[in-house]
């Protein structure tokens, strides 16, 4: 056992994870925050990404101790007050998801994109979220909300 | 798939890992990105007694360009390295491969020096590398010893590296004034492994080429330079007939593996057809930077 203090979703977090613990088990086990899902657990699916420094990083291959002193974000941190961000609500205005596992991946992975391109267009999103597999293949309608929330956002 | 248990050590310099790893040994794993070495733990295909983290090791990440090479610090992200000015500016080709590796997330953690240590001859970097004939500096209690890529990589996900010793350093040499490069892959879906993968670099001195280099992934256990094409391009002005036969010559005498993706056969003619695409790619790109 490690102990180890992180900050996730703007709260400091301590815990004493095993050395093998992965990030994404620490945060759905240790802290109960199931957002996060986990589809390969080998780093594949990406439904496990979530947000560690700015970066989209897949909490399957990252240890928990390797998290400490970093500042986490997850599904449950981009809309605290229990509303929809712009881009959540831009997928559901979109009808982005079907049967919603690998949503939260989707998600952190466009949330830390959009941050960093926020003028993205069609073939670039497409490019940035290759890494996240959706099996109901709704890929289409994903694309769609992303592209509204990068809209609706330099709108603002 | 959960990890299996591992012991667990987290040095912060240099000093304290070589320490451990002269502890441990072939029991020993070392973890930089973690993006190739947790998949093996979990899937049961790599199984060290102790892992030795060098995420906290600060004096392994940087990029530094010093009289005809580019130092990168093992330790340094690949996505660091793609947005580096000085790795854009002296070595085009590693800056063409960066974006190709994996996904985005993925490049967030990978490393530089973790990717060339692992190995694997369908990645990316380690075609570079041989291309350039990059040097990688190694450490042990004893002191350094620098390797050259072409005795670097000794077999699939096998290098020359001794189990006491840490890679610390890849140097790759700077791109002399009229170098053009291209990294060209075939894979199912763009953040996969290539199927196939070419790097190449032509530099031309007053419209001859002075300079060839062409080294393929996933065509052996290791990335393989085209030594015969390298050869007949030399002296040669860049021409459409010239670069078919180049290609013929690339891979006359290969034997690539077959798998799910791919006969044998199917790699030997994307291979060929990598070679006419990337020597185009780098013959215009080379008279861009005259």
């Amino acid at each position: 056992m490690v102990d180890i203090t992180l900050r996730v979703n703007g709260a400091t977090c301590t815990g004493s994870p095993e050395a093998r613990k992965t990030l994404a088990d620490f945060l759905r086990d240790d802290l109960n925050l199931t957002g996060t899902h986990l589809g390969c657990e080998h780093g594949v699916c990406g439904a496990c990404t979530v947000i560690v420094d700015g970066r989209a990083v897949r909490s399957c291959l990252m240890l928990a101790v390797q998290a400490a002193g970093r500042e986490v974000t997850t599904i449950e941190g981009l809309a605290p007050d229990g509303g929809l961000g712009t881009l959540q609500q831009a997928m559901w205005d979109s009808h982005s998801f079907q049967c919603g596992f690998c949503t939260p991946g989707m998600v952190m992975q466009a949330t830390a994109f959009l941050s960093d391109h926020p003028d993205a267009d069609e073939q670039q999103i497409r490019e940035a979220l290759s890494g996240n597999i959706c099996r109901c293949t709704g890929y289409q309608s994903i694309i769609d909300g992303v592209l509204l929330a990068a809209e609706r956002n330099r709108e603002r | 798939m959960k990890l299996p248990h591992v012991e667990y050590e987290a040095p912060t310099t240099v000093a304290e890992a070589i320490d451990l790893l002269a502890e441990h040994l072939d029991q020993a794993s070392v973890l930089a990105g973690g993006q190739s070495l947790i998949p093996l733990l979990a899937l049961r295909l790599a199984r060290p007694a102790v892992l030795i983290d060098i995420n906290g090791i600060d004096e392994l990440s940087g990029v530094s360009a010093t009289d005809g090479w580019v130092a990168i610090g093992a330790m340094t992200r690949e996505y660091v390295a793609e947005k580096s000015e000085t790795v854009a500016r002296t070595v085009p080709l590693l800056a063409a491969a960066l974006p190709l590796i994996g996904h985005e997330a993925i490049r967030s953690r990978g490393t530089i020096g973790g990717s060339l240590a692992h190995a694997d001859p369908a990645a990316e970097l380690p075609a570079v590398a041989r291309a350039l004939d990059a040097e990688f500096v190694v450490r042990d209690p004893s002191g350094e010893r620098v390797i050259p890529a072409a005795r670097w990589f000794e077999g699939y996900l096998t290098t020359s590296r001794h189990p006491d010793e840490l890679l610390t350093e890849v140097r790759f040499p700077t791109a002399r004034r009229g170098t053009g490069v291209s990294f060209q892959e075939v894979a199912r879906r763009h953040g996969d492994f290539a199927i196939v993968g070419l790097a190449a670099s032509l530099t031309l001195s007053e419209g001859v080429i002075s300079d060839a280099r062409l080294a393929l992934a996933g065509m052996s256990d290791v990335p393989v330079r085209a030594a015969a094409a390298e050869d007949l391009l030399v002296g040669e002005r860049p021409s459409t007939e010239l670069f078919d036969e180049a290609a013929r010559r690339a891979t006359g005498d290969t034997d690539p593996p077959a798998d799910l993706h791919g006969s044998s056969d199917y790699r030997k003619k994307v291979a060929a057809a990598l070679v006419r695409r990337g020597l185009r790619e780098a013959a215009d790109n080379a008279k861009e930077r005259q």
